[in-house]
């Protein structure tokens, strides 16, 4: 015991930080594209794109999981193949979990990192394709590592919403301890469960760590990757 | 030779920029004009940063646009180095990851000065290991005509490099600008509104006015027109390559020109030194006999070879011959009826030695040469 937290309170500390992790990585290379798109792009659709991208912040996250599983589901148009071609099953599972919170958090993500593209000078990769650098090169050579600090703004935000995404996760993969069972579905358990109030009070208390310790750490992050890009 | 021929239009009735110039295999071709007058729209296409509505554009032989073939070759693959007005250097790269940007993206057998050339020639050895964000405006230009070099170019594009800087940051960066341009081995198109730029710098103008070319040729031989947009300008006058004879033990230097000598305040440096001086049309006073008792220290004696009245003005330029030169005076046309000025006539022209400014003094093309000190 640790904190004072159970086995299962761990676990839960864990699964939420996996999910949470898991999420970023899947929808980072996306959210890079579509925000590139959105800021640079010129095609009919445009719009819609960016409707389509917001609607999570919007639309209720019961909603979005429940989506998720029309979509996903065994049953459903992408999880039925998904399901009988290969036998991935993401319904009550963690990689579910994962998917239902990226989709949760990938407004957030796309606006941060679009913020930062918006902040590169398009004279700088001007002057690098006059130096020779084709579009993939000038892209991974300027523009990435200039909107840097948005991805990573939009990264940290990101993990940080994650970690308390209940709506989706919980329509989408249920709650199953060690399975599904995040930070705020365990909480969300305690209260439901008669003198649960101390579990409750304890896993709220690491929650609200997790989320001071991810802001601190985007704010020092993004400090530092100021500084070197000479924005100081 | 290069040859660029542009026709572009700015939204419908808008402006239309419709231009044709050639630029020789070596040396500085300079754009001069006003602000608007689409002379940055023109580097921009030859660049391939901006397509023309037609046009064609050959560097070096190479055609790199031509609207009626369909070519259109994109900036990467041009090989153009653009120095642009705001240096535009990578602020999360180290000023030598700048430089070498370029380098490593030229082409393997393109030829040209190595890094420790171009580093040695620009005095950037001492800033490599440094950002961007630490340097001042005039290293950061200096930076940017570096890195435009080593990306081994076919042709130097220079969008008014100096513009964005005060008047301590020209006179540090426009010797080593000089030196670059004797260094480069390769033609120069330089965009620029500022006439002791060209003055300085340019071996060949091209004026330009609402899109339109003017005049081209020679920079000394437009400066002597009176016909040019350039005569109308309060520094308008003759060029004169000069070379330093000797300096003399009150303070002043003489200058050699073909035709004459001049006495000036100036210090261009040592005897031998090469410059370009202008003698402003408006510091310049005619007489028709020697004059005595003034203190005009240049009293050089010509032959008036004509005479052109400045339209809706009283005034009238003088031109005189003075051995195989000629100068601009801008006199009153009631000076001229006064005196009885004719062609022909024999003419002593006046110009005081403290009229030469120094900004107006810039090293002419020698290469090996040290650059001149403008302090």
């Amino acid at each position: 015991m640790i904190l004072g937290l159970t086995a299962e309170e761990w676990q839960a500390v864990r699964l939420s930080l996996e999910v949470a992790s898991r999420s970023v990585i899947v929808s980072l290379v996306p959210a890079i594209a579509v925000a590139w798109l959105l800021a640079r792009g010129r095609f009919p659709g445009r719009m819609l794109l960016d409707a389509l991208v917001h609607l999570p912040l919007v639309v209720p996250p019961v909603v979005v999981g429940w989506g998720l599983l029309m979509l996903f589901g065994v049953r459903g148009p992408i999880g039925g193949p998904l399901n009988d071609w290969f036998g991935i099953r993401l319904v009550f599972t963690t990689e579910g979990a994962a998917l239902a919170t990226a989709v949760m958090s990938f407004p957030l993500i796309v606006r941060a990192v679009r913020l930062g593209l918006e902040h590169v000078d398009p004279g700088l990769e001007a002057a690098a394709r006059t130096l020779g650098a084709g579009p993939i090169d000038r892209f991974l050579t300027v523009t990435l590592p200039l909107m840097s600090p948005g991805i990573l703004a939009g990264a940290v935000t990101a993990f940080a919403a994650g970690l308390g995404e209940f709506g989706a996760v919980i329509t989408f993969v249920s709650n199953i301890p060690g399975e599904t069972q995040t930070l705020p579905l365990a909480i969300y358990s305690a209260t439901q469960t008669p003198g649960g109030e101390a579990v409750a009070a304890r896993l709220a208390g690491v929650s609200f760590l997790l989320a001071m310790a991810g802001l601190l750490l985007a704010e020092v992050i993004a400090r530092r990757m100021h500084l070197l890009l000479g924005r100081g | 030779m290069s040859g660029i021929a542009l026709r572009h239009e700015f939204g419908p009735g808008g402006f239309v920029l419709d231009a044709a110039f050639d630029v020789p295999e070596r040396g500085v071709t300079a754009l001069f004009g006003p602000s608007g007058c689409g002379k940055s729209t023109i580097l921009a296409a030859v660049a391939g940063l901006l397509r023309p509505r037609a046009g064609h554009v050959e560097i070096g032989g190479a055609v790199v646009l031509d609207t009626a073939r369909g070519v259109f070759v994109p900036p990467e693959r041009r090989r153009c180095g653009v120095v642009f007005q705001d240096a535009r250097l990578f602020p999360h790269l180290s000023v030598e990851s700048n430089l070498r940007y370029g380098l490593r993206r030229a082409p393997r057998d393109a030829a040209g000065p190595g890094f420790e050339e171009v580093v040695a020639l620009l005095g950037i050895g001492h800033l490599l290991a440094r950002r961007p964000s630490g340097l001042s405006g005039g290293e950061r230009q200096r930076v940017a005509l570096g890195r435009a070099l080593l990306a081994r170019p076919r042709i130097l594009l220079m969008d008014e490099p100096l513009a964005a800087l005060d008047a301590a940051r020209r006179a540090e960066v426009l010797p080593f600008l000089a030196r670059l341009r004797d260094a480069a081995g390769m033609p120069i198109l330089y965009v620029t509104h500022a006439l002791d730029e060209v003055d300085a710098l340019a071996d060949r103008l091209v004026l330009l006015e609402a899109g339109r070319v003017v005049a081209e040729g020679p920079v000394a031989a437009l400066a002597a027109r009176t016909d040019l947009p350039l005569a109308a300008r309060r520094d308008a006058g003759v060029l004169l390559d000069c070379r330093v004879a000797h300096a003399m033990e009150d303070g002043l230097t003489t200058l050699d020109f073909t035709g004459g000598r001049l006495v000036t305040t100036l210090h261009p440096g040592p005897p031998g030194t090469r410059l370009r001086v202008r003698v402003r049309a408006r510091d310049v006073a005619v007489a028709i006999a020697e004059p005595q008792g003034i203190s005009t220290r240049n009293v050089l004696r010509g032959v008036l070879a004509g005479i052109d009245p400045v339209p809706g003005s009283p005034e009238a330029f003088v031109r005189v011959a003075v051995g195989a030169s000629e100068i601009l005076a801008r006199v009153t046309r009631d000076a001229v009826a006064r005196l009885g000025l004719a062609p022909g006539i024999a003419l002593w022209v006046l110009v005081k030695a403290v009229t030469f400014d120094h900004r107006l003094v810039g090293a002419a093309g020698m290469p090996g040469e040290p650059p001149q000190d403008g302090a």
